[in-house]
């Protein structure tokens, strides 16, 4: 008889969650992946749909001392949601509503598995949106934002995710409810909140986040500078930041870039060009033409061959869908692409471009630039056929070089895209061994027992200073 | 090459910290009495002073935790840049940083703690650590600056600090006037400050010139020097619907940060503020990172 035997994780999962429990090997190898290079294999897939299910699963996975990974879209691009020993994954994809919008207080509660597009349209006609806005908008969830800290181009006059989250109600790894942080502005207690968002799974599971409301701006101009040479696009990123203007947003692309994206958008982006500025101005319309004039300045200082300004919002998003489709769009010329985040400090973006064109004809690859140029966020897309023997080594060792110098040239691991499993073992090129191990007494407050997404954000030496350089973990493709 | 500015500063100043004796760290002392009384045995030490590091282009700054405001706001002021904190003077921007209290413009610039790009601070063993990273954009690693912004020193002192730093507005209009100050948050784009004593309403318009001109009309309000001084004894925290519930909680002297739900009364507060969510993680943080509770002994942050 069944009774007699011991019940398995699967059994009390089961029971808990009945036919949202998925084991079949399909299934299995879709969640062994996320939009990295990186895969491992989980154990089992659970959609709860409300916290107490989220905290049921935390309580079966603390019984069994099994490691458990919030998913969101697997939208992420450093292997934050690849499964590392035999995991549980649970899948926000359930809960995915929007919760309440409150006008007044300018908040929306909101479920993690909503989307984050979803969230600024639902939130459209009330005039307000959800400000950070990646590329994978259309389908990256709310919940995967808060675990990445998500920017986006908008974030330059915005701020990253943590600027727009108040509070978030998260199962902690011992499958206690708490709230972190309020809708009031100074919650009391350490900023846990603070902490949390960006943290990767690792200190538990939102599953309730309080957003902030933006206010749509009355005003929105969309330029587009093209220049000759990628050293002055790069010199009037500087310049216009310079001129006291934020630009809500300040892209760049290269030649490369514009190639393949003006082949799959047709927006008359200039082919012939180097580099292709693309600058968003947004707020009321005196300070909007200000910056619209002092851009124009600029583009003659710094030898731009044109200004185009969009006429309308058809052309805007024309535009915008160029620059946001980007990395589909490499697909026109190889199947595969590895696309980095380093920052940068502006003054360095004509070095480290120059170093990053160096590196992929070094190891003979293609290297394409789509990058938020006015926060030094880099962006390099390395485009590659993974079905070419040896490439994949060719391209992680220009991967590395490229971190390497972004670092060398003062900057940071990650803009946007987190650490993960991806630049977990670069963290000792950022922090001494007890900045390490200082941030690991922090994540293990949290977690005492290492269940919450193991083996992420900080080389498993951590706590002992002495070796950094770990391998992959087992279990995990490359 | 020779050696970074400021490093020398930093682990100075991390050797003062080490030892086993209670100890607490200096500041302008214009925040001194929040979070509890520091126990007098404690020794003070103060962070270091001074501003390694300022590309205008860049829009950061880094400098000694123990460097004042105004020294800030005076060099970032010769590049039309500044922060919008509004401390008082004598403030350090580590005591800023430390107690974690916004300024008045919070409504349009943000949370002292979106200030904070990158900090060293000297632990409970006078060690130093880092965290954050120098560039207006990072996510590596656990976001530990966050912690430590209001954490009112008790976690580790802050040596260093590089901030971020916003241009100046071009224009600054103060208007005054009696009218419904949610209705009036509900007109506006992004006005900088609305202050309301249960009466009268104060809102600061900032931006081009002629966008505070055509804001300035929508609000039928009169200009004014500012806003009258914010009392200072009691500080309540509500989320901003609430402040309408303000006439009926408290009699006269208050002004309110209309849209952020902050309360600066001229009395001490009288209504509990809730349970607080999470403590086994506060205190098993502080735990961790000053397991002898020698950080400065006295002060609370929960």
């Amino acid at each position: 008889m069944s009774s007699k035997r011991r019940k398995t994780i699967f059994d009390e999962l089961k029971a808990l969650l009945e036919n949202r429990v998925r084991t079949d090997d399909m299934e299995l190898q879709l969640y062994g992946k996320d939009s990295s290079v990186l895969s491992g294999v989980p154990a089992t897939v659970c959609f709860p749909v409300n916290a107490e299910e989220v905290q049921g699963i935390v309580s079966i996975c603390n019984r069994f001392q099994r490691p458990f990974i919030a998913r969101g879209s697997g939208t992420g691009l450093a292997g934050g949601a690849v499964p590392v020993g035999n995991p549980v994954i649970i899948s926000t994809a359930k809960m995915n509503k929007v919760l309440e919008i409150d006008l007044e207080d300018r908040i929306a509660w909101v479920e993690p598995g909503v989307l984050n597009l979803d969230l600024s349209k639902a939130l459209m006609k009330f005039g307000f949106h959800f400000a950070p806005d990646p590329s994978s908008q259309q389908v990256c969830s709310i919940g995967g934002n808060v675990a990445n800290n998500s920017g986006g181009p908008h974030c330059l006059a915005y701020g990253v995710t943590t600027s727009h989250v108040l509070a978030a109600e998260v199962v902690l790894p011992n499958a206690e409810i708490v709230t972190l942080g309020g809708i009031d502005p100074e919650p009391k207690g350490y900023d846990l909140r603070g902490l949390f968002v960006g943290s990767e799974g690792t200190m538990g599971i939102a599953t309730k986040v309080a957003v902030r409301l933006t206010p749509n701006p009355p005003d929105v101009r969309t330029l587009l500078l093209d220049f000759a040479d990628v050293s002055d696009g790069a010199l009037a990123v500087s310049a216009i930041i310079n001129a006291g203007i934020i630009p809500a947003a300040l892209e760049m692309m290269d030649h490369n870039a514009i190639g393949i994206v003006e082949a799959f958008v047709h927006a008359g982006y200039p082919v012939e060009a180097a580099a292709v500025l693309l600058v968003e101005l947004d707020g009321m319309s005196g300070g909007v033409e200000a910056a619209v004039e002092t851009i124009n300045d600029v583009a003659k200082t710094h030898n731009a061959g044109s200004v185009r300004v969009a006429k309308n919002e058809a052309e805007r998003a024309l535009l915008w869908k160029g620059r946001k489709n980007a990395f589909g769009a490499v697909a026109r010329i190889k199947p595969d692409y590895y696309l980095h985040d380093t920052v940068v400090p502006r003054s360095k973006l004509v070095e480290v471009l120059n170093q990053v064109y160096k590196i992929a004809d070094k190891y003979d690859l293609i290297a394409i630039n789509v990058f938020h140029a006015g926060d030094g966020n880099l962006h390099p897309i390395l485009a590659y056929d993974a079905r070419e023997p040896g490439i994949l080594e060719r391209v992680h060792s220009a991967g590395d070089e490229i971190i390497k110098a972004s670092m060398e040239a003062g900057g940071v691991l990650s803009g946007e895209h987190g650490i993960g499993l991806e630049k977990r073992d670069f963290m000792h090129l950022l922090f001494s061994a007890h900045d390490m191990f200082t941030q690991d007494l922090v994540r293990e407050a949290f977690d005492p027992q290492g269940l919450a997404n193991p083996m992420k954000v900080l080389p498993s030496g951590s706590r002992c200073s002495d070796s950094f350089k770990q391998h992959i973990p087992e279990g995990v493709w490359v | 090459m020779g050696v970074i500015l400021g490093t020398i500063e930093r682990q100075e100043f991390a050797a003062s910290v080490a030892g086993s004796d209670l100890i607490t760290v200096i500041g302008g002392k214009t925040q001194w009495d929040i979070g509890g009384t520091i126990d007098p045995n404690a020794r003070a030490v103060s962070a270091p002073v001074g501003i390694y590091d300022y590309t205008p282009s860049e829009m950061t700054l880094r400098c000694g935790a123990g460097t004042t405001y105004e020294e800030i706001q005076n060099i970032l002021g010769e590049h039309n840049q500044m922060l919008p904190f509004d401390a008082k003077g004598g403030s350090t921007i580590g005591g800023i940083l430390a107690v974690g209290r916004s300024g008045a413009r919070r409504l349009r610039y943000g949370a002292v703690r979106d200030y904070l790009l990158e900090s060293w601070h000297a632990d409970h063993e006078g060690k130093l650590v880092k965290s954050g990273g120098p560039t207006i954009k990072n996510v590596s690693g656990y976001d530990l600056c966050r912690l430590l912004v209001g954490s009112l020193g008790t976690l580790g002192f802050l040596a260093e600090v590089t901030i971020r730093s916003l241009p100046v507005p071009p224009c600054s209009r103060w208007m005054t006037g009696v009218c419904d100050p949610f209705e009036l948050q509900s007109r506006l784009y992004r006005p900088s400050c609305i202050l309301w004593n249960g009466n009268e309403v104060w809102v600061l318009l900032e931006g081009h010139p002629a966008d505070v001109e055509r804001e300035a009309n929508l609000t039928g309000l009169t200009d004014c020097s500012g806003p009258p001084v914010l009392p200072s004894v009691g500080r309540l925290s509500l989320r901003p619907k609430l402040l309408r519930e303000l006439p009926k909680m408290y009699k006269q002297g208050w002004l309110a940060e209309i849209g952020v739900g902050l309360v600066h009364l001229p009395e001490p507060i009288k209504y509990d503020q809730g349970s607080l969510s999470a403590m086994t993680v506060m205190s098993d943080i502080k735990a961790r990172l000053d397991p002898t509770g020698r950080l400065n002994p006295g002060r609370e942050v929960f």
